[in-house]
């Protein structure tokens, strides 16, 4: 047996990685992600075991309950290629060693991927894309599709190969804080930017006017005095727009009136711009701790919304 | 519509659909599905808007473990079919676009719901593929799964395409006999959603070691002239300085044991 070794070629690994892509399609209720699973580790079962009784033995092994996050699954399915080949070859590797590395790892990469992919560079790639798209940009659905696509490949391809050449001695370097980093770095940027969003996209804006001041003169524009320029006709025109947009400058917005109206949300906005969308987002994160259904709470805000419209609060 | 881009709508549907439960590609995020109903059905700018704005909402949506977020991928697909046909009965840009941002809400929870019917259809479907690995079978396992997955892709295509045949008179007296102040109000109550999305993200991730970095990224992103790149090199800057600090710290207090380093002068000073 040791003279004829079975490896794994580079094409065999390339094609479970592809097949790994589909490992959620059959998500079950029962036992996830197994179906999915064993779909993608059939090349390898192919190669490694010519016994159609290995061949049905790996198959059940790899139909056992298995979930975690679909992209840090990569380095999972690398230690499990580089033990289901050990044990090809004769080691003394057990389903009990196999189920156990899975199990073992998928927890704890579960929760690395979720905060690094779904928390932090979605909402980061799809903030920039959405940005962009808002004003009718292509590029911004474009830069979002071919930035994550690119990043994904990238991770699930060299991250399984990262597993399959370490094999379990991966679980040490895991283990040895550099999981807990890696966790911890991504919640940090992921909290850095989502404090940045809330800021620049959650809107509301409170509409009650706060105080009507009269301003005295020389703090407004003196419209009649326009008017007469403009009445003028020809150059006339052209002084008064002169006239008018260079008190403008000067003045700012608020000398546009004589009377300087100023709403709830501008004093809101002096304190700090977007103090009341965090106060929502605040609200938001209570109303969850305290097992509110999301879909409840966004459709309370529509009613807020509404409601709020229709007395002139917002 | 014509039948050709009925034909396309579908295909971008089944793809977002699969995608829901994939989480690859991306195919069901707003940015991307919108934009290709857009596209095949001739009004690609109106479709990138409605992508855009369903993306802010839509941001923190994610599925969690066994857990499900509202479905991106019905609410994408579904909006802007109803956009188009607002568009093609010869609706404002604008208003079409604010009608299908507010229908978005309620066909997420929709696409919530026909999910976890997939989802528990596809406990048959290991059972069959059980049956298939216990004879060895390696095709029917192959071909189970990629079932599963198209049923996944069905889940949206089906709605889709009976959405397509709705007349635009209907989406049009719909539109018209809407108030503008409900309208409005769905606008109002539309910019408040994204808070949504973010308090769940947050939830997820926050401790009392993190909440200052909210705090700076809130008060940093005030400064207009900063672009998402910028906030973002600023917060990978704070993670590797804060890290590495916390690592240098702990290696100090290590090394001089008391961790009070003017201790430690006055200690020395004889």
């Amino acid at each position: 047996m040791a003279e004829n070794k079975v490896t794994l070629s580079k094409k065999d690994r390339m094609s479970v990685a592809w097949r790994h892509q589909f490992l959620q399609g059959s998500w079950n209720y029962e036992r996830m992600q197994n179906g999915g699973w064993c779909y993608s580790i059939i090349p390898a079962i192919k190669k490694l075991y010519p016994n159609k009784d290995d061949q049905i033995a790996a198959l059940k092994r790899h139909m056992e309950f298995y979930n975690t996050h679909p992209y840090v699954s990569a380095p999972v399915m690398g230690v499990t290629l580089a033990l289901e080949e050990d044990r090809a070859n004769g080691a003394p590797v057990d389903d009990a060693a196999i189920q156990g590395v899975k199990v073992g790892m998928m927890g704890p990469l579960a929760g690395v991927g979720d905060p690094a992919f779904w928390f932090t560079l979605r909402p980061l790639l799809g903030a920039l894309g959405a940005s962009l798209a808002m004003e009718g940009n292509i590029v911004g659905p474009i830069l979002f599709f071919v930035l994550w696509n690119l990043i994904r490949m990238a991770f699930i391809w060299y991250t399984q190969e990262f597993g399959y050449k370490l094999g379990t001695s991966i679980t040490k370097d895991l283990s040895g804080g550099l999981m807990g980093k890696i966790t911890e770095g991504a919640s940090i940027l992921g909290m850095f930017v989502i404090g940045g969003l809330v800021q620049r996209w959650v809107s509301i804006s409170f509409a009650p006017v706060v105080s009507r001041v009269e301003q005295s003169d020389g703090a407004f524009i003196d419209w009649t005095a326009i008017a007469d320029t403009a009445g003028q006709g020809g150059q006339g025109v052209a002084d008064a727009i002169h006239s008018a947009l260079s008190q403008y400058a000067s003045l700012g917005s608020t000398g546009l009136e004589q009377i300087k109206v100023t709403t709830l949300q501008a004093n809101l906005d002096s304190l700090i711009p977007g103090l009341a969308a965090v106060c929502v987002t605040l609200l938001c994160c209570w109303l969850l701790k305290k097992k509110v259904s999301p879909i409840v709470i966004i459709i309370g805000m529509f009613a807020v919304g509404i409601v709020g419209h229709l007395v002139g609060l917002l | 519509m014509s039948v050709f881009a009925i034909v396309l709508i579908v295909i971008v549907a089944f793809f977002a659909g699969m995608e829901g439960i994939l989480d690859e590609f991306q195919f069901h995020q707003p940015l991307v599905a919108c934009t290709l109903i857009g596209l095949v059905t001739g009004h690609l700018e109106a479709g990138i808007i409605l992508g855009g704005t369903l993306q802010m909402m839509a941001l923190g949506w994610a599925n969690i473990g066994a857990a499900v977020a509202p479905d991106a991928a019905l609410a994408s697909v579904a909006s802007a079919i109803l956009m188009v046909i607002a568009l093609n009965g010869g609706a404002d840009q604008g208003e079409a676009i604010t009608t299908a941002i507010a229908v978005a809400v309620p066909l997420s929870v929709a696409g919530l719901f026909l999910t976890m019917i997939v989802r528990t259809l596809a406990i048959p479907v290991v059972h069959a593929q059980d049956a298939a690995a216990a004879k060895g079978n390696f095709a029917a396992i192959e071909a189970w799964q990629i079932a599963a997955i198209c049923m996944q892709g069905i889940r949206i295509a089906i709605p889709a395409a009976a959405l397509c045949f709705i007349p635009d008179k209907a989406v049009m007296g719909a539109l018209n006999m809407m108030p503008a102040w409900l309208n409005e109000g769905m606008t109002i109550g539309g910019g408040m959603v994204a808070a949504v999305g973010y308090a769940m993200v947050i939830n997820m991730m926050a401790t009392n070691e993190v909440w200052p970095f909210f705090a700076l990224g809130f008060c940093v992103a005030a400064i207009s002239e900063l672009t998402l790149i910028a906030l973002g090199v600023i917060g990978i800057s704070l993670a590797l300085i804060y890290l590495g600090l916390k690592e240098a710290a702990k290696a100090g207090a290590g090394a001089a044991g008391s961790g009070d380093p003017l201790g430690d002068i006055l200690d020395d000073y004889e």
